[in-house]
């Protein structure tokens, strides 16, 4: 799998809500971050995050959407990930990264929530595999007042 | 409901107060928009509510835009170094002097419309053409007379306080000992200073304000409500060694499981005016690793009585009633901003402690984020269940709200009253201050 196509398929399992399989893109010291200031945010700043997780974290999430007693669950969050073309900012052997602009719906019986931003990749080879070192996501509007955006954006 | 409040000509006091009984209120207190109106009139102009707090404007010209009861306001350092809450509109024509959520304007406010200059206490300065107005009223007027200041401003240890009315108590009678909260916050810094930092989350939240901030004060929910977060966090961490070191996280959400009894046995108090402290004997915050080196500076700055008095005191929510929840440890603070009977904003805040270590900057900021992100699985089933509340409060004949845990007619006579954690006196107490507060300046 080509990283771009990596990132396709990555986006495709979360909104078939294949939770699961997700989470086995991640290396071990993998991370998933929605920083508060979104681009502007430097690696490192003291500034907080809308989520900032290592794989127990996700884990968590990702096990308590099974519970029937996630109550914010009924009805389901549904989403669909509208990705534009990813560009690799650095392409190694055994590493590489990649900028993905995109457009995330989030939906919830009759509510509906539009995101927009970038996705960061930093991916890694593990075996003959590409795995997730760090899932960042640039919110257009990550610090203004929010709704809850319960799947993964 | 609505409709019916509509009907009646013009609210009476004695209309509003009658939709707060001894143990129940009117459910119109949740939907109605003509309620609301009112409360934006009325009740928020007549408590004190939090506008900011002073670490946000360290210099001169320094501001940041809130809206408190509706109204527009800029939060300003003045060239004295003292803070202003000024109306952020021009005399003139009402356009916002500054749009942007914070910044600085230098030594004078600047309407781009027209021009029309004032001085960072509000006061007018210029209006360029001013002989075009030399034998007009305007300076007579309402219009010539500068932004506006707030009459009733008080910053207490750096928290920024407002009450636009004239009527009501002031800010010390108002507060009283519940002051004993934002001091138990503050003194966690050997130097007696806290900062704003690390950003604020923003969640808008599709329910009345009021079902917010009695949840604050809600210690039975967390079995229920939080079911599948904390069970899912019990579960990952059984599977971890006996000797892994437990994550900060971890540290933070395991404890929300705890049991109807550990609630009940924190211990509560309720303050005249709507305000409370839940946890007054420990709280989920109280088994955060500590920090020896941290303990021994707070010693050495406020002598051993009042540091052991501080580092035991980590309640669980203490509510400065109706527009801020204090949080002794972590250092965080949360502010509501009601927009609508059924649309409110809510702010979680970190603290930097000065003079204490990093990581308790970083409790304030990961505890902000695990639990009153948009992104919370926490928040998730909370905020579920209120809007649940929004819509469901339509349901049947039943127009009454239930507040009847625990209530005892002893607790009429107000005053300081300590009680068992879960008592819903807690909730019942705001109630009988948003009856007080939403009819002093109505007619009776």
């Amino acid at each position: 799998m080509s990283p771009a196509e990596f990132v396709a398929h990555e986006a495709r399992l979360l909104d078939e809500r294949r939770h699961d399989e997700w989470l086995a893109l991640f290396a071990d010291d993998g991370r998933y971050w929605v920083p508060l200031r979104g681009a502007a945010q430097p690696e490192g700043a003291a500034i907080n995050a809308l989520a900032d997780e290592d794989l127990l974290l996700l884990k968590l999430r990702v096990e308590r959407l099974k519970s029937a007693r996630a109550h914010s669950q009924h009805p389901p969050s549904r989403c669909q990930h509208v990705l534009q073309a990813s560009t690799l900012t650095l392409d190694e052997p055994d590493r590489c990264e990649l900028r993905t602009p995109f457009l995330y719906i989030e939906s919830r019986g009759e509510r509906q929530l539009t995101l927009a931003g970038t996705t960061e990749h930093r991916l890694v080879k593990v075996g003959r595999d590409w795995r997730m070192r760090l899932k960042r996501v640039n919110l257009l509007d990550a610090g203004t007042a929010l709704p809850a955006i319960q799947l993964f954006p | 409901m609505d409709r019916e409040l509509r009907a009646r000509q013009a609210l009476r006091g004695r209309d509003i107060a009658a939709l707060v009984e001894d143990d129940r209120v009117h459910r119109d207190l949740y939907l109605s928009d003509e309620l609301f109106r009112l409360e934006q009139q009325h009740f928020f102009a007549n408590t004190w509510c939090y506008v900011g707090h002073a670490s946000q404007v360290p210099a001169a010209g320094d501001y940041v835009t809130v809206q408190v009861a509706g109204r527009p306001l800029v939060m300003v350092r003045d060239a004295d170094g003292d803070i202003r809450v000024l109306n952020n509109r021009c005399a003139h024509k009402g356009t916002q002097l500054v749009t942007d959520e914070h910044g600085n304007v230098g030594r004078f406010f600047r309407c781009p419309y027209h021009a029309w200059t004032y001085r960072l206490d509000g006061q007018l300065q210029a209006i360029p053409h001013q002989e075009a107005y030399a034998s007009t009223r305007l300076l007579q007027c309402e219009s010539g007379q500068g932004m506006g200041a707030l009459r009733h401003v008080a910053v207490y240890r750096d928290f920024v306080f407002a009450r636009i009315s004239d009527a009501g108590p002031d800010f010390h009678a108002y507060f009283g000992d519940v002051l004993a909260a934002i001091d138990n916050l503050v003194d966690r810094s050997p130097v007696g200073r806290l900062r704003v930092d690390g950003g604020v989350l923003r969640n808008l939240v599709h329910c009345n304000w009021k079902v917010y901030l009695e949840n604050i004060n809600d210690s039975v929910h967390p079995m229920s409500t939080h079911e599948s977060a904390t069970r899912a966090a019990g579960a990952l961490w059984r599977d971890q060694p006996d000797d892994a070191p437990k994550p900060m996280a971890m540290e933070q959400i395991l404890p929300f499981g705890a049991g109807h009894d550990f609630f009940d046995r924190m211990g509560g108090r309720v303050y005249p005016n709507g305000h409370s402290v839940l946890g007054t004997h420990f709280s989920i915050h109280s088994g955060y690793a500590q920090v020896p080196e941290y303990e021994a500076a707070l010693r050495a700055a406020h002598g051993d009585t009042r540091a052991t008095e501080i580092l035991q005191r980590s309640p669980q929510n203490a509510v400065c009633f109706p527009s801020l929840a204090v949080k002794g440890s972590p250092q965080t603070i949360r502010v509501i901003r009601p927009l609508a009977a059924d649309k409110t904003v809510v702010e979680a805040w970190s603290f930097r402690v000065e003079g204490a270590p990093a990581v308790l900057f970083e409790r304030s900021m990961t505890y902000n984020r695990l639990v009153f992100s948009p992104m919370s699985v926490v928040a998730h089933d909370d905020v579920h269940l209120f809007e649940s509340i929004q819509h469901g409060l339509r349901a049947g004949d039943n127009d009454w709200v239930s507040l009847h845990r625990d209530f005892d007619p002893a607790e009429l006579a107000g005053g300081v009253r300590d009680v068992n954690g879960t008592n819903e006196l807690l909730m019942r107490n705001q109630f009988r201050a948003w009856a007080r507060f939403m009819t002093l300046t109505m007619e009776p």
